[in-house]
């Protein structure tokens, strides 16, 4: 079992015995800290029984949490049962950066033998995974940087350690970035390695957004994000020719993407920041953008053409007032068109955004055209269009290799949500708002293993079920697993090739 | 020339030494021997066969000049098109290079010659990091220069023949995809262009894939024509780059120490500043005849070096050893006399007593002159004035010294003072110094002060071509900067023959 912790290392306890508090006397290993039910199975509890030998001072710090919390310790007290459970939603809130949740969380769900195959790119660790820049930002607003490990395992026990709140994922470095100062040359310590990255925030959209603004979010806005998705996706794979591409929900108001492919992690600088300005659309106020528009900018277009009738239009309705609708009229450079349009509107309020969407087209019709053709009529509802729908991408986050993006599966802090990878082939059915919180996740483990009881599963098929496969994280893991697989398969087959390759060359002496 | 080329430790069987002296004699050459096909060479295979070490020298010497004057033309911010024009004379001189049509009889020579300069250039600046980068820089612009000034069809063979990593969009493809090229590539029937595109490695144009002007299909990029002339010029920067760097990784190795190490380093010490070959043309000659009297008067067309060495002597009274025997020099090559430097001198060390000059200095002037000193090379002609180039590479003054190159010895704020002194006193001569100083490009300063200083006259000779065009290139040796600036402001006097016997005709016939 990768990264679960397999409850047939824990030493065999009285499991259905309901009286005695089942709390394990030796902790064997650290990492190895068995978890079993609690005996109080009428109170859904989680089980941060792991603190006891290690964190014990916490326990006491955080002790008024835990015990106000739904999920109380379960350290030999007997205070426990007789605590009043506080409003959930107040504990929930400081619940997600709660440092017993975290810890339960690093040590069961987040699946760090993915993530690490992932970043290794094959199955026994080598440099690429142990260069590695990992960066935690742990309880106390600190930021650590240059964290490298040398295995999944030693990866999972600093995160179990010191329960970050939340870590990024850097470049491959020359030499393991904890050696960075041995150098002498300051130039051999450099980034030699990373995947191409995308970042999409709402708050980009904030200007033409017009049910929510700044961190949030609903599902009518989250519709920009699903646009921006498919746009940059199907660039990436059928202009670039990139097949390895993760995206990855942030967590609370956007999305990144994560290209593994080789040819895409050895990009130096200049080539990311070619793919970055290749993807972003800077309208020219003047002139428009240049036609005949790229294939790229048409097939977008195409793609983005029905959200916009629905998603835009109907369901943002952008220019319903008055006010909101002269930004409409800003962006059409007529001035006999803008005046009858103003006319029009003024003498009918309460037009929604489609009917005025239809009106630009009527009243050019009617011959109120001075300064532009029909046929820059038609481009400039074109620019338009792309103006509202077109992805927003924070580019500078691509154009670095040295720039470190949180790591999928991590927890947001804000929301508790687990960053989970978004599945493009069922892109439209994403619900941010389905995502799992990290406290649901632990409560879902409870619920499993208290149903595994009452069936009586035997322990054999109890061990053979992991965590993550007890909640709704597992369609998620699944996913990122076959992810990770395709992309070991391909990673093998390169390099089978150039080996087979160098081996011909290869003189004997 | 030999040069490490193959990574491979075998040798083919078919070119392995064959040492037998009987078999020798009808073995087949070892080298695949260049076959110069096309005026452009990419430069991608040494030359293989025998040159004299005289050629070596002299041809690798015709290149510098062409590549420091190119330098020179960059330096002073001429537009790509006054550079042609510029260049133009100088290439037809140094390194002429006819095209394929011309039919001329000299074609292999010219390109053997461009072949193998390359060559010994390659290893002369593969030394540093600096000098790698300048030539590589140098190279590029003659090869872009020559590129744009070749036939289209010459230019299209060559271009094929050279093994890039793109191959050109075949007619189904371009069928198929016709419409978006067109649009990718901002295709523009009325600018004629032409309906070819070549497909690449996106990897290679992303310059290109940065502003869309590209097609993208998975990726490879489909590229028009037009980018062509960029990209081979961007291959041939990097085929040279890496081969600079191979050169400097097996320039250790090279066991050349008595013949070749000495031509090499001093050619690369040519482009600290350029060689400059004193000749007896660059005296007056019989144009006016120099007295001790006169120095005074002339002084205001020396060079900055020399009046800051006249100025010094007038202060002080005196001039330390190195000061007086440049200065020497150079007043021999003005064209005083030995009996008139020997007054001059006397004149200027007036609190010396006679005796006390006699038997310390006036031996000094008389060996530089090649009056006395054993040397029976020199004797009779003594040695030559310092061109820029000794003065540059010498050591810098010490205190109480004041020879050398002031542009490179002075701080860049006293370097301004003396040239406020002298009287340069426009804000923009005195800017243009400061970045050149910068740019440790000595003798461009002292260029671009004698061009402010001589701007009417130098407009006026170039409008009427009364002087040939080899006196616009850049000065390189402190006499002829004297020769130009006295000939440029006393160009009505030499016409009208006051000074000179010859007049003009002296000036054509000592180019």
């Amino acid at each position: 079992m990768p990264h679960a912790i397999s409850p047939t290392s824990s030493p065999p306890e009285p499991v259905m015995d309901d009286t005695i508090m089942s709390n394990a006397p030796a902790q064997p290993l650290e990492d190895e800290v068995p978890l079993e039910p609690h005996s109080d199975a009428a109170m859904l509890d989680a089980e941060p029984s792991t603190v006891d030998t290690s964190s014990g001072k916490l326990e006491d710090i955080f002790d008024d949490d835990s015990d106000n919390d739904e999920f109380s310790s379960s350290v030999p007290t007997t205070v426990d049962s007789s605590q009043p459970a506080l409003a959930p939603a107040a504990q929930e809130k400081s619940a997600f950066t709660d440092l017993s949740i975290l810890k339960q969380f690093y040590q069961r769900l987040l699946p760090f033998r993915a993530l690490f195959q992932w970043l290794n790119h094959s199955a026994s660790p080598c440099a690429d995974f142990q260069h590695r820049e990992f960066a935690f930002t742990l309880q106390s607003d600190v930021y650590v940087r240059y964290q490298s490990f040398a295995s999944a395992d030693l990866f999972r026990k600093a995160c179990v350690n010191t329960t970050p709140l939340r870590f990024e994922i850097g470049p491959q470095y020359t030499i393991n970035p904890r050696d960075r100062k041995t150098v002498l040359k300051a130039g051999s310590f450099r980034p030699v390695m990373k995947e191409l990255v995308f970042d999409i925030d709402m708050t980009d959209y904030d200007p033409i957004r017009t049910c929510c603004t700044g961190a949030k979010i609903c599902h009518k806005c989250w519709q920009f994000i699903i646009m921006a998705i498919k746009v940059v996706d199907v660039a990436l794979r059928e202009d670039f020719g990139f097949q390895h591409v993760l995206w990855v929900y942030s967590g609370r108001r956007g999305a990144h993407a994560w290209v593994s492919d080789k040819r895409a992690r050895t990009m130096d600088d200049a080539k990311r920041r070619a793919i970055a300005n290749y993807l972003v659309l800077k309208q020219d106020e003047k002139k428009g953008i240049r036609r005949p528009l790229h294939p790229h900018l048409d097939r977008s277009l195409d793609l983005l053409n029905p959200h916009f009738t629905k998603d835009v239009l109907s369901v943002q309705d952008p220019w319903a007032t008055a006010e909101q609708a002269s930004k409409l009229l800003d962006l059409l450079p007529d001035k006999v068109l803008t005046t009858a349009l103003q006319k029009k509107w003024d003498s009918a309020p309460n037009r929604s955004s489609a009917q005025k969407w239809a009106d630009i087209d009527s009243v050019a019709e009617n011959g109120n055209l001075s300064t532009m053709s029909p046929k820059q009529l038609v481009d400039t509802r074109q620019d338009i269009r792309l103006e509202y729908t077109y992805p927003r991408l924070d580019a500078e986050v691509s154009k670095k290799l040295n720039h470190l993006l949180k790591s999928p599966f991590v927890i947001h802090p804000g929301t508790g949500r687990v960053c989970v990878p978004i599945d493009v082939r069922r892109l439209e059915d994403f619900d941010p708002f389905a995502v799992p919180t990290v406290t649901q996740l632990l409560q879902e483990i409870d619920t499993w293993d208290a149903e595994a009881r009452r069936q009586e599963m035997s322990e054999e098929e109890k061990s053979k079920v992991e965590d993550w496969q007890k909640t709704r994280l597992k369609p998620y893991v699944e996913y990122f697993r076959g992810y990770v697989a395709a992309l070991l398969k391909d990673e093998s087959r390169v390099k089978r090739e150039r080996d087979e390759e160098a081996g011909a060359e290869s003189m004997e002496f | 020339m030999q040069a490490v080329t193959s990574t491979s430790s075998r040798i083919d069987a078919k070119r392995r030494a064959v040492l037998d002296p009987r078999k020798r004699q009808f073995a087949k050459s070892e080298w695949i021997d260049p076959d110069y096909e096309h005026r452009l060479n990419f430069y991608q295979t040494p030359p293989t066969k025998d040159i004299s070490l005289e050629d070596f020298e002299e041809w690798a010497i015709a290149r510098l000049k062409v590549l420091s004057e190119l330098e020179a033309c960059s330096f002073r911010n001429r537009t790509p098109e006054e550079t042609s024009e510029y260049m133009r004379p100088v290439l037809e001189k140094w390194l002429r290079l006819d095209s394929n049509k011309s039919r001329s009889g000299e074609l292999s020579a010219q390109r053997k010659k461009d072949h193998y300069s390359h060559w010994t250039l390659r290893l002369a600046f593969a030394g540093t990091a600096e000098l790698r980068q300048r030539f590589a820089k140098l190279e590029t612009q003659l090869f872009k220069l020559r590129l744009q000034s070749d036939y289209d069809d010459e230019k299209r063979d060559f271009i094929k023949g050279l093994k890039m990593s793109w191959e050109m969009v075949g007619p189904e493809e371009k069928a198929t995809l016709l419409k978006d090229l067109k649009a990718a590539t901002g295709f523009s029937q009325s600018r004629g262009d032409e309906e070819a595109w070549f497909k690449v490695d996106w990897e290679s144009v992303p310059d290109l894939v940065s502003q869309r002007q590209v097609l993208l299909k998975r990726g490879k990029a489909y590229v028009h024509i037009r980018e062509q002339l960029t990209m081979v010029q961007n291959a041939f920067t990097r085929s040279l780059d890496s081969g600079l760097e191979l050169a400097a990784r097996f320039l250790p190795r090279m066991d050349e120490d008595n013949r070749l190490a000495p031509i090499l380093h001093h050619l690369s010490q040519s482009f600290v500043a350029p060689e400059a070959n004193y000749s007896e043309s660059n005296s007056l000659g019989d144009l006016a005849k120099v007295s001790a009297g006169d120095i005074d008067g002339m002084s205001k067309h020396f060079p900055l070096c020399m009046q800051n060495l006249h100025r010094e002597l007038r202060k002080n009274s005196h001039l330390k050893h190195y000061g007086r025997l440049q200065y020497t020099l150079f007043l021999k090559g003005i064209g005083l006399s030995l009996q008139e430097c020997q007054m001059f001198w006397r004149k200027a060390f007036k609190l010396i007593a006679d005796d006390k000059f006699n038997s310390e200095y006036l031996y000094n002037i008389r060996h530089a002159y090649g009056d006395v000193g054993g040397d029976a090379n020199k004797r009779g002609r003594g040695y030559t004035p310092y061109s820029c180039q000794k003065l540059l590479t010498e050591a810098l003054p010490g205190p109480g010294q004041s020879h050398g190159c002031p542009y490179r010895s002075y701080t860049p704020d006293n370097l301004m003072s003396l040239l406020q002194a002298i009287g340069v006193n426009d804000r923009e001569v005195l800017r243009g110094v400061k970045e050149d100083v910068g740019r440790q490009r000595y003798h461009i300063a002292c260029n671009r002060v004698f061009e402010a200083a001589h701007k009417v006259e130098l407009k006026k000779a170039k409008d009427e071509s009364s002087l040939p065009s080899s006196n616009f290139d850049t000065i390189l040796h402190p006499n002829e900067y004297f020769k130009r600036s006295f000939v440029l402001r006393n160009l009505g006097m030499v016409k009208k023959g006051d000074i000179g016997v010859d007049g003009p005709s002296q000036e054509a016939m000592s180019q």
